[in-house]
């Protein structure tokens, strides 16, 4: 086997050396019965060839030579391949957690530029080095207000993305805390007065995504202000983080909940991504996951190494902060290798040409008879769009175009049906856009 | 250098500032296409949320100084491209290329998660292979690919058990855990909403199955338990202690972590365990990348299949595949978009690569651990004597005479050219040295590696300074971790600007 550097001569010698005449005998310890007799029905050996073949196939049964207007929390951008062939590097792929800080300070170091620059995105103090993603990040974050607060009310807005939500839920569920919706208003955004009318001073959290889910920009400051006036803590999650670039950070967050996938990880049919966590720095020691921080070397020279371990689990047990021990963080890395390629005038050129294709897209699904916008308040990269006939016909005829069209969102929201969410990046031409609106057109026109 | 060092010598690496300290105004590594459609007006279409500027503080470099900066970071770290990365319990085998090269394909890395399931027919038959290929590995009867890593595979876990207990009527309040377990499993327990009790381990290392049976009631909803142990060693009452539990209607947890010492050897189904993670990232040897992305499919038996998080995998009766939202036992979902899928991936082209011959790598591994161990043993001491599997635990117990301890030892292996092992883990050993060499270490790398910690078994008797202050080969000697956290730095900011007249 290609894999394993060892001859059966030397096999033996080895055998020979430990004092042993078969390698049974190493297995003696595991009770006879339960051994294994025969060989595993698992498909295989394969060549490296006839590896690389099985995966082109099932590659070609996939959404190859479609063009998608997808997101909702997974995005398509613009990726050097700079960031691929560093984060391919053996040092830092085939490297461990970073424990032993003098041999390996390159991920140390790369770290800490990652909490650097997701601090300077969300305008906070501190930030993380990464969680599972989008999701388990605002989890994460809830948790960490409820151990900050002492209360158990969670109020989250509808407009954050439904699968965040039930994250939320399923880890709640056996820890006691009590997750409660609140309603969107007529324009999409966070409904302020429902907020008002639930908020109590047992809630912990307030929860909003910006963008949200639809895609509709929420303006903070009033939502903090409410929560704060409660002694609840102001949670934002983001989930399209090239916004950054063009909109203002959440600054008034108490705790940002982050998914990084947009910086440089492909879609990758929903993972792996990353999540990170940004906050206030009188929060740092109730934040789960790993964090890297700046030091000196016994003769003075600076050299970082992983800090306030005494949250984790590894040393804490039943009381750390979190569970997480591995994290995502060759995935921080691709963000941190791709937000540096990008820089200050890149981020911000990619976010200005995402909000003028899809103003542009939206203008252009405008003119289709009968299509109208849902929410009348300012967007990003998505919006949804009322349709005058069910979302899901109308893709299946686009699909036939070869166009894989908005998500339709009857399902996560019953009262948005024959509404659809619409997402446009800096990688949609202008002439796919167009062709889009012709096909959404034609397949209104189709007969019922 | 000593002649004894064989296998490193010195090198020149680069300095290297902060990315923010290279950064001049104007300079850029990345240009987007022109763009094709009339230029909105931010400000006008943001109203209020427009930002005026670029992120403040944002790096402006070119390409090239990119690339230099993190290649010379890189350069930094020790690797198992380099070389031996022996650290017990984290399993850091070879990761095979072709797995990077599979994942990266046009069609596998650029499927969106909710594109229609008749587009997704590539992804979802390789997420079903994968599936088949696990439970044949561990004997299970159902599994879910969910989980991001192994600590959320073990909360998966949890959650299965105290769904199904809950639907007989009661979730029961504690449950327990080895007092040689990982971190991980007690702050998992906490999370599901257990109370964690302690078991001793007793003297041999194993579980105490008479103490346990005392200790099993019908408060107790699980065992969590690592199978071979954090010792390396095979837990040889298994079924038994399955048996105790099953008895007062409580479920047999096992930490997968270590399914390298048993990957077509014995399977954790055929043992009487009713729930398992397994971490990708280790057996089926996907990168670590510094600290991940993982994944931790939970395998189970029938019993728990109801509760498994959606979406579920269905096979329909045409052959296709699809992904099911809504079972109603469900726990709920673990993450979103269903799963970390491109390390799935890679896992799946590492089984396929080896087929059954999975056996052989682990035998290979075993070989290596005990191969180590005999070499070792006496230099080092050895603690607990039960056979080894596929990893062996020392103590500094006889360096310690010499004021020496399983830090200073595993720094100074770093000066021999090898990854240090891990330290002081499991608790039950004091000053332990966990070692793993998986099978992707030739004899030759072994023998060097036994003859470093010979050698600095000598040091740490005849010249005990130079292993106290090891490492003196590396860029940056030890480094101030207490330091480090009493007053934390955890970003970069811009130099203050010099005092100017208060305005």
């Amino acid at each position: 086997m290609r894999y394993l550097p060892k001859s059966p001569v030397e096999r033996q010698e080895m055998l020979a050396a430990i004092g042993k005449n078969s390698i049974d005998e190493l297995f003696s310890s595991i009770p006879e019965k339960y051994r294994l007799r025969e060989a595993l029905k698992i498909p295989g050996p394969y060549s490296e060839a006839e590896v690389i073949q099985y995966f082109k196939e099932r590659a070609t049964e996939n959404a190859a030579g479609y063009t998608s207007f997808l997101g909702a929390g997974v995005y398509n951008h613009l990726r050097s391949v700079v960031t691929d062939a560093i984060i391919q590097r053996g040092e830092f792929l085939t490297s461990y957690t970073p424990y032993q800080a003098e041999i390996s300070q390159g991920t140390l170091q790369a770290i800490f530029e990652f909490q650097t620059l997701m601090c300077q995105l969300t305008g906070q103090d501190v930030a993380n080095a990464s969680m599972y993603d989008g999701s388990t990040a605002t989890t994460e974050a809830v948790l960490m207000a409820e151990r900050l607060t002492g209360r158990r009310r969670v109020l989250v807005a509808r407009s954050v993305h439904p699968e965040y939500r039930d994250v939320l839920k399923t880890y709640a569920k056996n820890s006691g805390l009590r997750i409660e919706e609140i309603p969107f208003t007529k324009n999409g955004t966070v409904d302020a007065k429902a907020l008002q009318s639930t908020l109590t001073d047992d809630v912990a959290a307030v929860v909003a995504q910006s963008p949200n889910f639809f895609g509709v920009i929420e303006t903070y400051a009033p939502l903090a202000e409410t929560a704060h006036a409660a002694g609840a803590m102001f949670v934002v999650a983001i989930a399209e983080g090239v916004s950054l670039g063009l909109l203002r950070p959440p600054a008034e967050a108490d705790v940002v909940a982050m998914e990084a996938q947009s910086f440089g990880l492909p879609p990758s049919y929903g993972g792996p991504f990353a999540g990170v966590i940004a906050a206030r720095e009188k929060y740092v020691r109730q934040m789960p996951g790993r964090l890297a921080g700046q030091t000196t070397d016994s003769e003075g020279r600076r050299g970082f190494v992983l800090t306030l371990a005494t949250r984790e689990q590894h040393i804490r047990r039943e009381k750390a902060t979190s569970n997480i021990c591995t994290n995502q963080a060759l995935c921080a890395l691709a963000a941190t290798v791709h937000l540096t390629l990008l820089g200050k005038q890149g981020l911000r050129e990619m976010a200005e040409q995402n909000s003028s294709k899809a103003q542009f897209a939206l203008e252009e699904l405008l003119k289709v008879p009968g299509v109208r916008r849902t929410f009348d308040a300012p967007f990003f990269n998505e919006f949804t769009v009322e349709l005058p006939r069910s979302v899901k016909i109308v893709n299946s005829h686009l699909l036939r175009e070869k166009i894989v069209g908005p998500l339709a969102l009857g399902t996560p929201y019953p009262e948005l049906t024959k509404h659809g969410l619409v997402c446009v990046t800096e990688t949609t031409p202008r002439t796919e856009i167009e062709r889009f609106a012709g096909a959404v057109k034609r397949a209104l026109e189709q007969p019922v | 250098m000593s002649e004894k060092i064989k296998k490193a010598s010195r090198h020149v690496n680069q300095n290297e500032g902060l990315i923010f300290e290279k950064s001049s105004p104007g300079k850029r590594a990345f240009e987007l296409p022109p763009l094709d459609v009339p230029a909105a007006e931010a400000s006008k279409a943001l109203g209020s949320h427009y930002r005026k500027e670029g992120v403040e503080g944002f790096p402006e470099v070119s390409e090239i100084e990119v690339l230099r900066h993190f290649t010379r970071l890189s350069s930094w770290n020790h690797a198992i491209d380099l070389g031996m990365y022996p650290l017990g319990s984290c399993t850091m085998k070879y990761n095979p290329r072709v797995n990077e090269f599979v994942a990266r394909l046009e069609g596998i890395a650029t499927e969106h998660p909710y594109q229609p399931q008749e587009l997704s027919q590539g992804c979802l038959k390789i997420l079903r292979l994968l599936e088949k290929c696990l439970l044949e590995i561990t004997g299970m009867d159902a599994i879910t690919l969910q989980p991001a890593a192994g600590a959320q595979g073990e909360l998966t876990g949890l959650l299965l058990i105290r769904a199904y207990l809950q639907k007989q009527g009661n979730p029961r309040k504690k449950v327990l855990i080895p007092d040689s377990a990982h971190g991980t499993n007690p702050a998992t327990a906490v999370i599901a909403g257990y109370e964690v009790e302690n078991i001793k381990s007793e003297s041999h290392g194993q579980v105490d199955v008479e103490g346990l049976r005392r200790l099993v009631t019908e408060d107790v909803a699980a065992l969590m338990i690592t199978n071979p142990s954090t010792l390396g060693i095979f837990e040889q009452r298994l079924p038994e202690i399955a048996e105790i539990l099953h008895a007062k209607g409580a479920l047999l947890y096992m930490d997968g972590a270590n399914m390298n010492a048993l990957a077509g050897i014995t399977r954790p189904g055929d043992l009487g365990v009713d729930v398992m993670h397994l971490n990708l990232h280790k057996t089926f040897s996907t990168p670590h990348g510094g600290g991940g992305p993982g994944a931790g499919p939970v395998a189970m038996k029938k019993i728990l299949e109801p509760f498994r998080p959606v979406p579920i995998l269905v096979e329909k009766e045409n052959g296709r595949l699809a992904l099911e939202p809504v079972r109603p036992d469900s726990i709920g979902r673990v993450k979103a978009f269903s799963s970390n899928f491109g390390v799935l991936v890679r896992a799946l082209a590492y089984i396929l690569a080896y087929g059954p011959g999975v056996r052989q790598a682990t035998e290979d591994a075993v070989l290596n651990a005990n191969y180590i161990r005999k070499h070792l043993e006496g230099v080092y001491d050895l603690p607990y004597s039960l056979p080894s599997m596929h990893e062996v635990v020392f103590s500094d117990a006889i360096q310690k005479k010499n004021g020496v301890n399983t830090m200073d030892i595993a720094k100074r292996l770093i000066d021999y050219g090898f990854h240090p092992y891990t330290t002081a883990f499991p608790l039950i050993v004091p000053g332990a040295l966990m070692i793993e060499p998986t099978e992707s270490e030739s004899r030759e790398e072994c023998d060097l590696f036994i003859d470093a910690m010979k050698s600095i078994a000598e040091e740490a008797a005849t010249q005990p300074e130079i292993v106290k202050t090891a490492p003196h080969t590396t860029r940056v000697r030890r480094l101030d971790e207490v330091g480090a956290a009493r007053k934390p730095v955890l970003r970069w900011k811009p130099a203050a600007p010099r005092s100017t007249a208060a305005d």
